[in-house]
């Protein structure tokens, strides 16, 4: 237990995907003029990487990893598939986006208004697919991956909404005019980036 | 007329130097910032990466171009993925053979090329209207125009961070017994943000029709 709530605590705060590996920069950036807009991406972040964290989980687990087709046939008992890894989790983040997005249009269709631009634009994103490869690369087991993937998606949404909040009082600054809108919204965020740094060497 | 003139016209000369510097991928298009930060820390990570993204656009872009005129509308996103993600499998396991202490240094970011911007966008935006060859030369040159601001953003955080350049001690550290004493910081997260927005601020200041009117 104390070995997930750890995981937890560091995916979210410690190795904050927008602030300490810059991982979704893009939409960080282009979707944190508003609060409300960042808020909208940010839950769509958390709901997507939670599901496709733990799903790709299971794929590289009983589909691609070494020796995991064996039940099928002795011969395949030493395949190992997991190079394939990046196009398999690339197409299940997008197949996973699409059914969220539809299952999200006919049962929650106040939730799709809000998020419905952003959906389908996160397939893309890198934070999702980060997640995925980071969860690859350290070997969770299906319980640790639905926890990253929450605290993962968790954490990007913090980072996003408070930039966004960040911006909209900033608008009434004088900012010269060359670093204007791009350019110091990088200083911002370079700003939360250390701010993000006294979490650090916290362990549970 | 020569074969070289016909193959390297006014427009293929413009499609290829231009992302360098004046349509700089990353400090004017804004694209492909994740990794520009995060492989930055030394100058031969930037270099292998800038190499890397350099040839993934390159031939995604020939073969999202070669294959344009027979690639439905509805499913051309999908399509441009699993070229681009078969492409960063080939860069990924020449690197595991060839490169394996760096690849492992570079970590998730060779397989997070497949949702860089560049590529995505430059096979989106670019190959999807053009034909083959000079979809080709964009490619690289926004390759190149992306591991520039890589390598610049790279020397200034190993030159100061470390002391070193690709590994090799150019400011002597006061712990080696030298007279350097390295700043940290520029080795984390934030410096890269920040030497991100030196660069974006210079080149705006030098070309202000770039800058944002808000």
């Amino acid at each position: 237990m104390e070995h997930l709530l750890n995981i937890a605590i560091r995916s979210i705060f410690l190795e904050n995907m927008a602030l300490a590996f810059f991982l979704g920069m893009c939409s960080f950036l282009a979707c944190s003029k508003k609060v409300e807009t960042a808020i909208g991406l940010g839950v769509a972040v958390v709901f997507v990487q939670t599901l496709t964290v733990p799903l790709n989980n299971l794929i590289l687990r009983y589909l691609l990893a070494e020796g995991a087709l064996a039940g099928l046939s002795p011969a395949l008992a030493r395949v190992d598939l997991s190079f394939l890894a990046f196009i398999i989790f690339i197409g299940t983040i997008a197949a996973a986006t699409q059914v969220v997005e539809m299952a999200v249009d006919r049962f929650l269709p106040g939730l799709y208004t809000t998020l419905g631009v952003f959906l389908p634009l996160i397939a893309v994103n890198c934070v999702i697919l980060g997640g995925s490869l980071f969860m690859q690369e350290r070997n969770y087991t299906l319980g640790e991956s639905v926890i990253f993937g929450f605290g993962s998606g968790l954490g990007f949404m913090i980072a996003i909404i408070a930039i966004a909040a960040i911006r909209e009082k900033m608008s009434y600054s004088d900012v010269p005019a060359g670093l204007r809108g791009l350019g110091i919204t990088f200083v911002t965020a370079g700003l939360m980036s250390i701010a993000f740094m006294v979490f650090s060497g916290i362990q549970l | 007329m020569s074969a070289t003139a016909a193959l390297f016209g006014k427009s293929e000369k413009a499609a290829l130097f231009s992302p360098v510097i004046s349509v700089n991928p990353i400090a004017v298009q804004v694209l492909g910032i994740c990794s520009a930060l995060a492989v930055t820390t030394r100058m031969d990570k930037a270099l292998v990466m800038g190499i890397g993204v350099t040839l993934v656009t390159a031939l995604a872009n020939l073969a999202v171009s070669l294959i344009r005129n027979h690639t439905p509308n509805s499913i051309r996103i999908i399509v441009q993925l699993a070229i681009i993600a078969s492409l960063v499998i080939v860069v990924d396991q020449v690197l595991k053979a060839f490169l394996y202490e760096l690849s492992l240094e570079l970590s998730v970011f060779v397989g997070l090329i497949i949702t860089n911007c560049i590529v995505m966008g430059r096979a989106e935006g670019f190959a999807m209207q053009n034909p083959p060859w000079i979809s080709f030369l964009d490619g690289i040159g926004n390759g190149l125009g992306y591991a520039l601001i890589l390598l610049l953003v790279g020397f200034a955080r190993e030159l100061t961070g470390a002391g070193t350049l690709f590994g090799h001690v150019v400011l002597p550290l006061t712990k080696n017994g030298g007279w350097y004493e390295p700043n940290g910081l520029m080795l984390l997260a934030p410096s890269g943000l920040f030497l991100i927005a030196l660069i974006i601020w210079g080149l705006r200041t030098w070309k202000p029709e770039l800058q944002e009117k808000d």
